[in-house]
């Protein structure tokens, strides 16, 4: 059962620093990076969310013995 | 004691959350997706060791493998739409976690129909 508490970390450390990078490129002018900073962000997330999902939902079916 | 790693873990993300939603709502809502993900795989092996003792009780029984597969399989789709359902409720779109929660529904009568008849059909057998 393998399990990383280093995703969260990982995480919570992208919002962050998406939300000071969004807050920066705000205040000197530059909206669109600002938005695209924070789409890159969120899709970086997201794909290390998927995967773990991924591997959640094969674990699910291995347990239950689903195919 | 794994008790203290899921609570210690739990409340550790709800702290970040927190801290995270006011000015990155999505990111929250990936983090305690993120959360819920590793605390259920934690608990995963308690729930398989559970179901091989259920699954060997079962063939101690001479049941039919075909039921404990649905039923497992019922408790599979309860657990994961729950889950899927939990999330979307928590991100504010009510609609789509009933909706989640209505195909759960509509599989698990699928799944349940043939048990439905083989008890029809074994009374039928009892009427004379």
């Amino acid at each position: 059962m393998g399990y990383d508490i280093n995703l969260i970390f990982k995480i919570i450390g992208i919002g962050i620093l998406v939300g000071v990078a969004h807050y920066v490129l705000k205040n000197s002018g530059k909206e669109d990076y600002a938005v695209i900073a924070t789409l890159g962000g969120l899709g970086i997330v997201l794909i290390w969310v998927v995967q773990l999902l991924g591997g959640f939902f094969d674990q699910v079916r291995s347990v239950f013995k689903l195919f | 004691m794994e008790i203290m790693q899921i609570v210690g873990l739990g409340i550790v993300a709800a702290v970040l959350a927190v801290t995270i939603r006011h000015n990155k709502p999505e990111m929250a809502m990936l983090l305690s997706m993120a959360t819920g993900i590793i605390l259920f795989m934690l608990v995963l092996g308690k729930i398989g060791s559970v179901i091989d003792v259920l699954r060997d009780l079962a063939s101690r029984a001479n049941l039919n493998m075909v039921y404990l597969g649905t039923i497992l399989k019922i408790v599979a789709i309860a657990y994961i739409a729950d889950f899927g359902a939990q999330i979307c409720r928590d991100a504010g779109e009510g609609a789509v976690a009933s909706k989640i929660e209505f195909a759960a529904k509509v599989l698990i009568l699928v799944l349940a129909v043939p048990i439905m008849i083989a008890v029809l059909q074994s009374l039928l057998k009892l009427v004379p």
